[in-house]
């Protein structure tokens, strides 16, 4: 088994929208389901992090920028690790990902394995 | 209670306490004294009581024959002094006279200590469940191993392996410190939940031990409720898990002890009683921020135990067992929360879930399946009940599956 990084990425455009209650519920369930069917595959290595949008950028000579930022053009939402026999199956568990629906994306990434 | 009862009954309830009592005064070093002495003191009185009737105070009585074995081992016994003596606790040697004390407290705090020794992370799993059924819970030898569904001698390894694990890691018997307790407390909470499910998932078919194996796990946890020291959310929240499963005890076997599954189950015989207690102590487990995977079980077992079979209770479990596997896969869980799903978003999108969870040499993953496969395809069903009876380990469990596939 090789673990990936899955980053989340969503249109900032898309984060504009208001969504209804009803709405907002409905998603917080599509994304528990999605990981709850990861982990019933004993896939899940971490539940990772969803990020703010709040943010700076750091750049050489002190220069200190707030976010959004200019460079890419969606913003990066938060992380999951996973397991997977392969680069292909990882690809495959995120097509399920929520994020796809409003837009979003998600990139996968193999983890280098330490030490080894 | 009849007379002829009571003996099992004490030894049942007071092994442990004289057994626990004895070894926080002499120490682990001397778990197999303590174990002949409190095995002698019920041999006495089984034979006392059978020639002379019971007497008036049969509790009072086990004690002060406990008392007096254990003084008489200290004052004559020649190779206890050699072996015994060096080895015993200096406050014990400033004071051979100490007095073995059985009072009520220093039963409860003995026992409280004796749990949180057995469950050092040093002794196997195995060892931890088989010593506590053993010194905590004064189960014999053959009611382990049927439990187990393994045979005495399997048993009897494990509590050597233990007992030595104990003495040669000089395992101490006392409660840790206050800092310590929250941290090893998880440990003991481990072995306990283990011990309930032992009882309540067990196949073997003696439906009466099981259900013992749950109340001393109750039991146990009850003492770690209790105590100001070592009750925390976790341990108010594995007592809630306890009692909702518990309420169901009376309705999930059939008199040949063959389990009877959650929809086909006679909900009049649900507990109210216990469930109520269940409620109490989630509650109280909700003091705090503390999600441990103790409270998302107790919140499914709670769900269970509400008996309108709504699209809200299946969602809620549904959500429960997502965060649950998050935190701690099982693959009883996996295929629970497949089950889950199935009750909301139908059979079809289950059968997607189900077959990519890779338990493909679990019995139950057949079994989910053959249910999830009965009106969709039958052919499909009767498959994978097939392969379920290969994989099935006892006979009970092959019996129930025999029922399931006459029943495609």
């Amino acid at each position: 088994m090789n673990e990936f990084l899955l980053i989340f990425r969503r249109d900032l455009q898309s984060s504009e929208m208001q969504p209804s209650p009803e709405q907002l519920q409905n998603m917080m369930k599509k994304w528990q389901n999605w990981m709850g069917g990861i982990a019933a595959r004993n896939k899940l290595v971490s539940s990772g992090n969803r990020l703010s949008n709040e943010g700076k950028v750091v750049k050489p000579g002190d220069v200190v920028t707030n976010g959004p930022y200019v460079e890419i053009k969606e913003l990066i939402g938060g992380y999951i690790m996973i397991s997977a026999e392969s680069l292909e199956e990882a690809a495959e568990i995120s097509k399920g990902c929520p994020i796809l629906t409003v837009g979003g994306s998600v990139e996968v990434r193999a983890v280098i394995p330490m030490g080894t | 209670m009849k007379e002829n009862e009571l003996l099992p009954h004490l030894f049942r309830t007071e092994y442990r306490k004289i057994i626990s009592v004895l070894v926080r005064h002499y120490g682990f070093e001397q778990l197999s004294v303590a174990e002949d002495i409190a095995s002698d003191t019920f041999l006495i009185a089984a034979e006392t009581w059978g020639i002379k009737g019971l007497p008036e105070h049969p509790v009072a009585w086990l004690y002060t024959v406990a008392k007096n074995k254990s003084r008489d081992l200290l004052r004559r016994n020649a190779v206890f002094n050699e072996k015994l003596r060096p080895a015993l606790k200096a406050e014990l040697l400033a004071n051979p006279e100490t007095d073995i004390d059985l009072s009520e407290e220093n039963i409860k705090d003995s026992q409280l200590q004796m749990m949180f020794a057995l469950s050092d992370p040093v002794l196997s799993i195995e060892s931890q469940v088989a010593l506590t059924l053993r010194i905590l819970c004064g189960f014999g030898i053959d009611e382990i191993a049927d439990a187990f569904l393994t045979n005495r001698e399997t048993i009897n390894k494990r509590l050597f392996r233990g007992k030595e694990k104990l003495r040669t890691a000089h395992i101490k018997i006392g409660l840790p410190a206050a800092e310590e307790i929250n941290k090893r407390i998880d440990a003991v909470l481990t072995s306990l939940y283990l011990l309930f499910n032992e009882g309540y998932y067990s196949s073997s078919q003696n439906s009466v031990l099981r259900k013992d194996f749950c109340l001393e796990a109750m039991r146990l946890t009850g003492l770690l409720v209790e105590n100001e020291q070592t009750n925390n959310p976790r341990v108010d929240a594995l007592f809630a898990l306890m009692c909702f499963h518990a309420s169901r005890f009376d309705a999930r076997t059939n008199e040949n002890g063959e389990i009877i599954r959650y929809d086909d189950q006679n909900t009049e015989l649900w507990n109210d009683e216990l469930i109520s207690t269940g409620h109490y102590y989630l509650n109280k487990a909700s003091r705090g921020k503390e999600l441990s995977r103790f409270h998302l079980e107790a919140g499914i077992a709670y769900w269970h135990t509400t008996k309108n079979d709504s699209r809200e209770k299946w969602e809620n479990i549904l959500q429960l067992y997502n965060q649950l596997l998050c935190i701690s896969y099982s693959p009883v869980g996996a295929l629970n929360r497949t089950y889950a799903l199935s009750r909301i978003y139908g059979k079809q999108a289950a059968i997607l879930e189900a077959e990519k969870l890779g338990l493909a040499k679990n019995h139950l993953y057949h079994v989910l399946l053959g249910w999830l496969y009965t009106g969709v395809d039958q052919d499909k069903a009767k498959e994978h009940l097939n392969q379920a009876l290969i994989y099935a380990k006892t006979e009970t469990e092959r019996i129930g599956i025999r029922k399931e596939l006459a029943q495609v």
